[in-house]
């Protein structure tokens, strides 16, 4: 059997759902074995490999299963690179599996070469090069078992041309033996009735949950813990959708452009009980000033992501749906009555608002009327800027995975192809992608690909005819010089863009306009619906912590630029 | 009034825990580390070991890499300078690697190091003599001589090979080769 037939056959006894992926010379003969053995898996041709990544990320978060992307050797292997550096970021199993050419070419600066695996190091979980055909199997199989375990992450397997071609018998190992790979998956018990005595003791007590609550499934038993001991919750970004944010005991998202009064709790507490989040620096701010009274419980199955930022009082290294399922029959209901009462008046202090009496059409009202329509049911997926803030503070998210983003890396051009990546996945489910218009742009050729399969996608994309986010540092902090951010004269018309790649497109530019796009563009079934939302400019996301200061400075409404002077 | 007074109590517990400086005299703890890695001897292993350190700006002062009793294995002695606090982390990512089996500091260990330096110097009749008594007190080897210039062989701590090439520098060093330090914990700890 051919190294190739071999690869398609091992990724069938992986289970492999779906494969997305762009032939070329190095990995012609894979695609030549697909068109005669037929294997299980359905391929999805995209048309470009950087949105083949995303679309595989989109898939593995909407999913939780690992996403599989096939690519060529040199370029289509560095156009997979910013998809894998965003997985690697924001813990996405992924496998990228990338031509090479023959081995006895390797560093002749052959035609299509690169050092894909050398490219790669710093940003995969690991990596693979396949230098014989009787090692093939059992790197797939190695690569999609760390790609899914311990802390997931991308998994790169570098096949050279020759190693293909040859011949060798198949066979699918049951077992992956790799010595050096080790991850906690239970934590240990004293630390779990450690964590429950410093919960019992806590006057002030908050959750803090992160994407790992997600990734680990251990949402439901979050939700269950925090309701039976009565501690209010907030999440990190990736963490949106782990806790119902409809609860009264939800403060929403902190951080950044988080809630005042979830940045407030957080400033105020006496415990964080961080769940599955690493304190990254958009969620602390100024590091040293972050939560000063707290101490910390840190559940994480990743052991380097313990104390690395801020010091950890009680640390439990293991898988998150393992500890809180041991941790809830542990704990009480807790005092935090005068707590809660706090957290209450905080929330009607200074609550998210925007502006809306003037009749302009703004990005908030657009997200408030989806999410009245989708009912926190969708699967929301979006780019980077602000609409991505926006959507963060507005759409009120309500289950785990109904939430995907680009976090840690902050890819634009990750949303239209993740959110196709997730209605491969999830066929059953609405999907909206939610992007501005700089974003959008830069993966809008997967469109005809989504509507070539009939996703009915809803696409969102919030046209302000700026790079907004870079817009509002510009207005705030470099005294609104708008230095190649206005995209006016550069921006398509995004009706006809998607009409050109065979999608539905629709416009609204007036508040009165919106529930009636949205109407049409949910009544089409058999292809994307895009919807373009010409939003004022001069919109910023507020509450705002500025990068590097304490949270305690935060600005929580539009200042004049006088402030600033 | 100085930072250290606006602290809460828990915001100096945990610059502590972190060997973090509290007041405006103190500095962050930074000393030279000896690390032993166990590895697997595969391709890129070594890579993603030395990108961890250099990803984080750390100078390899000396790596020194070779087989175990078993081949598939091989053990890598990293001496590097830098906070506490980050080799720590770096240590733990180190563990996080796949490839990697085991990882030590050695220097929070009693241990023992070793480097071997070859070092060629020219000689004249009348410093022969001389340069070989100096050579006999610190325990090294001739492994090759011509009319003019000898190339000495030294193992022993990193501070005797120093020690010996300040020696050596009036001679007139033509080549220095060292190996960089090999470490082993003690297997024993005597009068503990």
């Amino acid at each position: 059997m051919s190294g190739a037939e071999i690869f398609l056959r091992s990724l069938d006894a992986e289970g492999v759902e779906v494969v997305f992926g762009h032939p070329g010379g190095a990995v012609i003969k894979i695609y030549d074995e697909m068109a005669r053995i037929k294997p299980n898996f359905k391929h999805v041709l995209v048309r470009h490999e950087q949105g083949g990544a995303h679309a595989a990320e989109g898939y593995a978060k909407a999913t939780g299963k690992v996403g599989t992307v096939l690519v060529t050797s040199g370029p289509g292997a560095t156009n997979t690179v910013t998809g894998i550096a965003d997985a690697y970021m924001d813990s996405v199993p992924i496998v990228v599996f990338t031509g090479q050419v023959p081995t006895q070419l390797i560093g002749n600066d052959a035609f299509q070469e690169c050092d894909t695996i050398g490219i790669t190091r710093s940003i995969t979980k690991h990596s693979y090069l396949v230098r014989d055909v009787r090692d093939l199997a059992s790197a797939v199989k190695k690569a999609y078992h760390i790609a899914r375990t311990g802390r997931p992450g991308p998994v790169v397997v570098d096949l050279p041309k020759d190693v293909l071609l040859a011949e060798t018998e198949f066979e699918y190992p049951k077992e992956v033996n790799l010595r050096g790979y080790r991850f906690k998956d239970k934590g240990d018990e004293a630390k779990i009735q450690r964590a429950a005595a410093m919960i019992a003791e806590a006057e002030k007590p908050l959750f803090y949950v992160g994407g790992g609550a997600v990734n680990s499934n251990g949402a439901d038993v979050l939700t269950r813990i925090a309701r039976k001991a009565r501690i209010p919750v907030t999440t990190t970004l990736h963490g949106l959708g782990a806790f119902p944010e409809n609860d009264e005991l939800s403060v929403g998202m902190l951080g950044m452009h988080g809630t005042w009064y979830a940045n407030m709790a957080v400033q105020n507490a006496d415990l964080l009980i961080a769940v599955g989040a690493r304190f990254d620096d958009r969620v602390t701010g100024k590091l040293e000033s972050w939560a000063p009274h707290a101490k910390i419980i840190h559940i994480d199955i990743d052991p380097s992501s313990i104390s690395k930022n801020v010091y950890v009082d009680c640390a439990i290294v293991g898988d998150v749906l393992d500890a809180l399922t041991r941790l809830e029959p542990l704990v009480e209901p807790c005092n935090t009555g005068e707590w809660l009462e706090q957290v209450q008046a905080w929330k009607e202090e200074c609550p998210l608002m925007y502006d809306h009496e003037d009749g302009r059409l703004r990005a908030q009202y657009v997200l408030e009327r989806l999410r009245r329509h989708t009912k926190g049911e969708a699967i929301v997926v979006t780019d980077v800027g602000q609409h991505q803030m926006w959507a963060a503070q507005y759409f009120q998210f309500l289950h785990a995975r109904t939430h995907i983003t680009s976090g840690g890396l902050g890819t634009m051009g990750f949303c239209f192809p993740a959110a196709m990546g997730a209605a491969f996945g999830m066929p059953d489910k609405t999907v909206v992608s939610v992007s501005g218009d700089g974003g959008f742009i830069m993966n809008a050729q997967e469109l005809c690909v989504a509507a070539a399969h009939g996703l009915p996608i809803k696409v969102v994309i919030i046209n302000n005819n700026f790079l907004g986010m870079v817009r509002q540092w510009q207005e705030l902090f470099h005294e609104e010089r708008f230095s190649h951010t206005d995209l006016s004269d550069t921006n398509p018309d995004f009706v006809k863009l998607a009409e050109a790649h065979h999608c539905v497109g629709l416009r609204a530019e007036t508040p009165d306009q919106v529930d009636e796009v949205i109407r049409k563009a949910w009544a089409v079934t058999d292809r994307p619906a895009v919807m373009e939302f010409r939003v004022i400019k001069e919109e910023m996301v507020f509450p705002m912590v500025p990068a590097g200061a304490s949270t305690n400075e935060m600005i929580t409404k539009r200042l004049t630029p006088d402030a600033f002077v | 009034m100085s930072e250290h007074d606006t602290l809460t109590p828990q915001q100096i517990l945990r610059k502590k825990a972190q060997g973090e400086p509290i007041g405006p005299g103190e500095k962050a703890h930074s000393h030279r580390h000896i690390i032993a890695v166990l590895l697997e001897n595969s391709i890129g292993a070594l890579n993603r070991v030395i990108n961890l350190f250099s990803a984080r700006g750390f100078n390899l002062e000396s790596v020194t890499v070779g087989e175990t009793d078993e081949t598939s294995v091989s053990r890598m002695t990293i001496v590097t300078t830098g906070e506490d606090r980050i080799i720590a982390q770096v240590s733990r990512q180190l563990n996080r690697l796949v490839d990697v089996l085991e990882v030590e500091d050695l220097t929070s260990e009693e241990y023992v190091e070793r480097e071997l330096c070859l070092l060629k110097v020219s000689y004249t009749s009348d410093n022969r003599v001389e340069l070989l008594d100096t050579l006999k007190i610190f325990n090294g080897k001739v492994v090759d001589i011509t009319t003019d210039t000898m190339t000495f062989e030294l193992a022993g701590p990193t501070k005797k090979i120093n020690a010996f090439i300040g020696m050596m520098n009036r001679y007139g060093i033509e080549e220095i080769a060292r190996s960089g330090r090999v470490a082993m914990k003690r297997a024993l700890l005597f009068g503990d």
